[in-house]
C-alpha cells in the first residue's frame, strides 16, 4: 500500500525534478498533441455553435477530404490545385448535406438531427472507401516528417507545423464567428432557429456556410492527422480522441477547442508517462476521459461552454 | 384393398419414382470452404491483400487441376470487419454450407479464434488460425480441433530474440542490452509478453512492455518513453493503423530502423509506406518469403489473372500479406490432399479434414512440386504438435519492397514448448477437455 502511494503521489514528481529536459520534452509532445485534437474538435464546435446539432459524421469528414485530397494528388493533380478542388468538394458536401439532410428537418428535434449525422458517417466511410479505395496512402505536401534537438529537447518539425496551424486556424476563426456579420448569423441561428428566421436570417445559407467552414477545418485536420499516419480509413475514429477536448472545453466555444485540446494532450501525456506504469501503461485514451470527466464535476457546461438557463 | 391392388399401385409407384430416382442430383464433388474475411473497416488494407491470396491460390486450384483430386473447391465471403461478432455470425451461417458442410475455417483474427474454439469440437469443424490466435492450442493432445502451424506467436518472439543475439555476436551478448517490446493493447499483442519476459530472465537483458490502445493513432507518450529508455532493440506485435505510427514515429525520432523488428502482422507494405523513405531498414518476421519469384506466381498469373479472374489487382500479388493469405490457402488444401490419401478422392466432411491436417508432412520435395521451394519451409504436423517446426525468417524493407535478410531461425523449443503444454494444461481444463492420448491414435 505504501510503495503504491509512493508510486502515485511521490516518485512521478520526483522524476519530472529529476529529469527536467524529459519532463519538458512531455510537456510539448503534450501540447502538440493536444492541438492535434484541436483541429478535429474545431469542426464538432463549429456545427454544434451554428446548428446545436452534434455532428457525428466529423471524422468520417476528416477522412474523406483526406482521402479526396490524397486521390486528387496520387493521380498526378498538384498539390495546389488538389487543395483547391477538395476545397470545391467539400462544399459541395455541405450543399448535398443542407439539401439532403438538413432542409427535411428543419425544427426537428436535435436528436433526429444528430442520428441523420450517424447515417452520414456511415455513408461518408463507405463513399469514401468505394471511390479511393481502402489502401493506406502515402500523404506527402512537403512538410518534413524530421526532428531537431534544442536545449536537449526533441521537436518533430511535423507536429510543430500542425500545432502553428491549429493556433492560426483558431485564431482565424475566432474572428470569423465574433467580427463579422456571418458570425454572428451563426451565433444567431445557433441560439434559436425561428427566432433568427423571423428576423430575416437566412438559415439555410447559414447552415451551408458552417457546413462549408467545418469541412475545409476536415481538410486541415486531415492532411495533419494524414501525414502523421497515412490516410487511411482509420483516420474517421480521431473523432474519439476529439470528444474529452469537446466535453472539457465545451461544445460552442472555439477558443475552448483549444484550451481544452492542450489540457487533454498534456493531460494524458503525463499520465501516460508518470502513471502508466503502476497498472501497465496504455491508460491515455481512457485518461483523457477521466480528466474531462472530473472538470464536468465543477463546470457541467465545459471550461467555456455557455451555462444553459431554462425557466419551466 | 386385394392384394392385386396393392401390387399394382407398388408398381405404379415404381414406375413414377424409378425415373425420378435415376434422375436425382449425384451429390456435386465439390468442397465448401468459408471464407471470414475483412475488406472493409479499419483493417481493410490487411484484409483484402490476405483475402485475395486466398481466393486466388484456390481458383488457381479449380482453373490449372480442377480441384483437388477431381474435387472441386467452393467458398463463400463474409465480411467480419475483424469484429468478433461478426465473425461468430458469418461462422454460424457458412458452417453447414456446401455438400459436407465447412471443411476447414480461418478465422483470421485471435478473437474471433478464441470464440470459435469451444464450437469446433462440437461442430466437427477444425480451426486454423496459422501463425495466430490462441498459442496454448498448438498443444495437440488438449486442442485437437485447432491448429496454428506452421508456428506461433511464442514461437516467432523467442526466434526474433535470437536473430537480435545474432546480430549482436552470440546468445550471451544480449546481456545487459535493453529491447522494448511495443504492443497492441489486445490479447493479440499481449501474447508474446510471457516468453519475452522468461527470456529476459534467463538471457539477461532488460525488458520493457509499452502497451498502444486501440487504434493506435497518438503514440505520443510511448515513444517519449522509447526516446528516454533509449533501447538497443524494438520488437513490436502491431495491427492496423498502430503501425504505420509506430514507423513513422521511429523514423522521424532516429531511431536505427534496422534495429525495429514488428511481427509478421506488423510487417506489410501497407504499414511501411506513409513512411517513405524513413521505413527504409525497417524490418519484420514472417514464416514465407515476399514477392512473385516462385512458379506458384507464375502460375497465378497465367490461369487467374491472364483469363480475368483474379481476387484482385495484379500489382498486389506478392505483396507481404497476399504471401500470407496464399500461404494459408495452400496449406489447407494440402491437409485436405492428406485427408484424401485415407478417405478416398471425394468430398470430405470437417472431421477427415481434421485428420488431414494432424497429418500433414509437406516435404521439400513436395514444395517443390506446389511450386513454392523456397517460399517457405517444409511442416510436419502431430498429433501432439499441431504447430509444426515454426521457423521464421526477417524480412527487411528497402524502400521499394521486403527483402528476406536472415536464414530460417529456430525458435527456442526448449523455452516455448514447455510453456505451450503448461498453458495447454490450463485453457484446456477451462474449457472442460480431457488431455487424449496420441499413442492410440498412431
Amino acid at each position: 500500500m505504501t510503495e503504491l502511494l509512493y508510486g502515485i503521489a511521490v516518485a512521478p514528481f520526483k522524476d519530472m525534478a529529476g529529469s527536467p529536459a524529459f519532463f519538458a520534452e512531455v510537456l510539448i509532445g503534450g501540447v502538440f498533441a493536444g492541438l492535434m485534437y484541436s483541429l478535429v474538435a474545431l469542426g464538432f464546435v463549429l456545427i454544434f455553435k451554428a446548428s446545436g446539432v452534434f455532428n457525428f459524421a466529423q471524422g468520417a469528414m476528416v477522412l474523406f477530404a483526406a482521402l479526396t485530397l490524397v486521390g486528387l494528388i496520387e493521380r498526378g493533380v498538384p498539390v495546389a490545385l488538389a487543395l483547391v478542388l477538395t476545397t470545391a468538394v467539400m462544399v459541395a458536401l455541405a450543399w448535398v448535406i443542407e439539401r439532403v439532410v438538413l432542409r427535411p428537418l428543419v425544427n426537428q428535434e436535435h436528436i433526429i438531427l444528430f442520428m441523420a449525422t450517424i447515417g452520414l458517417t456511415f455513408f461518408l466511410e463507405g463513399f469514401g472507401e468505394m471511390v479511393w479505395g481502402a489502401n493506406v496512402k502515402k500523404l506527402d505536401i512537403g512538410i518534413p516528417d524530421r526532428s531537431f534537438i534544442v536545449a536537449g529537447i526533441q521537436i518533430n518539425q511535423l507536429e510543430l507545423s500542425a500545432a502553428v496551424t491549429s493556433a492560426v486556424l483558431v485564431a482565424v476563426l475566432a474572428v470569423f464567428f465574433q467580427r463579422t456579420r456571418i458570425g454572428r448569423a451563426l451565433r444567431a441561428v445557433a441560439d434559436d432557429h425561428e427566432a433568427a428566421l423571423s428576423i430575416g436570417i437566412p438559415l439555410k445559407t447559414i447552415w451551408m456556410i458552417v457546413w462549408s467552414v467545418a469541412g475545409i477545418v476536415a481538410i486541415v485536420a486531415g492532411i495533419m492527422w494524414g501525414a502523421k499516419s497515412g490516410v487511411q480509413f482509420s483516420l474517421s475514429l480521431i473523432a474519439l480522441k476529439s470528444l474529452p477536448v469537446l466535453i472539457l472545453g465545451g461544445f460552442t466555444s472555439v477558443p475552448g477547442a483549444i484550451v481544452g485540446g492542450l489540457i487533454i494532450g498534456v493531460g494524458e501525456k503525463m499520465g501516460e508517462v508518470y502513471w502508466g506504469p503502476l497498472v501497465g501503461g496504455a491508460i491515455e485514451n481512457w485518461f483523457a476521459y477521466v480528466l474531462a470527466l472530473a472538470f464536468l464535476l465543477f463546470r457541467p457546461q465545459g471550461l467555456f461552454g455557455e451555462k444553459i438557463i431554462e425557466r419551466v | 384393398m386385394t392384394l392385386k391392388t396393392l401390387m399394382s399401385g407398388a408398381l405404379a409407384a415404381a414406375l413414377v419414382a424409378g425415373p425420378m430416382a435415376a434422375a436425382a442430383p449425384a451429390q456435386p464433388k465439390e468442397m465448401f470452404i468459408p471464407l471470414l474475411v475483412y475488406r472493409t473497416g479499419p483493417y481493410a488494407p490487411s484484409g483484402i491483400p490476405i483475402a485475395n491470396g486466398f481466393v486466388d491460390y484456390f481458383t488457381l486450384l479449380n482453373e490449372r487441376d480442377g480441384g483437388i483430386n477431381g474435387v472441386k473447391l467452393t467458398w463463400e465471403e463474409c465480411e467480419t470487419q475483424y469484429k468478433t461478432d461478426l465473425g461468430i455470425e458469418c461462422y454460424e451461417k457458412l458452417k453447414g454450407k456446401g455438400p459436407t458442410g465447412a471443411a476447414v475455417v480461418n478465422p483470421y483474427s485471435t478473437g474471433i479464434t478464441y470464440q470459435l474454439i469451444p464450437k469446433a469440437s462440437v461442430d466437427k469443424v477444425p480451426v486454423f488460425s496459422m501463425g495466430y490466435g490462441m498459442t496454448a492450442a498448438a498443444d495437440g493432445r488438449w486442442f485437437p480441433w485447432v491448429f496454428s502451424f506452421p508456428t506461433t506467436y511464442w514461437s516467432q518472439a523467442s526466434a526474433v530474440i535470437r536473430y537480435m543475439a545474432q546480430q549482436e555476436g552470440g546468445m550471451d551478448k544480449l546481456r545487459g542490452k535493453k529491447i522494448v517490446h511495443i504492443f497492441h493493447n489486445s490479447p493479440y499483442g499481449k501474447e508474446a509478453n510471457p516468453t519475452l519476459e522468461t527470456l529476459a530472465r534467463q538471457m539477461g537483458f532488460e525488458l520493457t512492455l509499452l502497451a498502444v490502445d486501440h487504434p493506435g493513432q497518438e503514440q505520443g507518450a510511448t515513444w517519449l518513453q522509447v526516446r528516454r529508455i533509449n533501447p538497443d532493440w524494438i520488437f513490436m506485435s502491431g495491427w492496423g493503423v498502430m503501425n504505420q505510427v509506430a514507423v513513422k514515429e521511429a523514423a522521424s525520432k532516429g531511431f536505427k530502423m534496422d534495429h525495429f523488428i514488428g511481427n509478421w502482422w506488423s510487417a506489410n507494405e501497407s504499414d511501411v509506406v506513409p513512411a517513405g523513405d524513413g521505413a527504409k531498414g525497417y524490418k519484420g518476421a514472417t514464416f514465407h518469403a515476399p514477392g512473385t519469384n516462385f512458379k506458384v506466381h507464375a502460375d497465378l498469373f497465367k490461369f487467374v489473372y491472364d483469363k480475368g479472374k483474379g481476387g484482385g489487382n495484379k500489382d498486389a500479388v506478392g505483396e507481404a500479406l497476399y504471401n500470407r493469405g496464399l500461404v494459408n490457402a495452400m496449406l489447407s488444401a494440402e491437409a485436405i490432399r492428406t485427408a484424401m490419401t485415407k478417405y478416398g478422392n471425394k468430398p470430405l466432411t470437417g472431421e477427415q479434414v481434421r485428420w488431414g491436417m494432424e497429418n500433414l508432412n509437406l516435404t521439400e520435395q513436395r514444395l517443390e512440386q506446389l511450386g513454392v521451394k523456397g517460399f517457405t519451409h517444409p511442416i510436419k504436423v502431430t498429433c501432439e504438435d499441431h504447430e509444426g517446426n515454426g521457423p521464421v525468417l526477417i524480412q527487411q524493407w528497402d524502400g521499394k519492397k521486403w527483402t528476406i535478410v536472415s536464414d530460417w531461425i529456430s525458435p527456442m523449443r526448449d523455452v516455448v514448448r514447455a510453456k505451450i503444454e503448461t498453458a495447454a494444461v490450463e485453457e484446456g481444463k477451462k474449457l472442460g477437455y480431457a488431455m487424449r492420448d496420441c499413442a492410440k491414435e498412431k
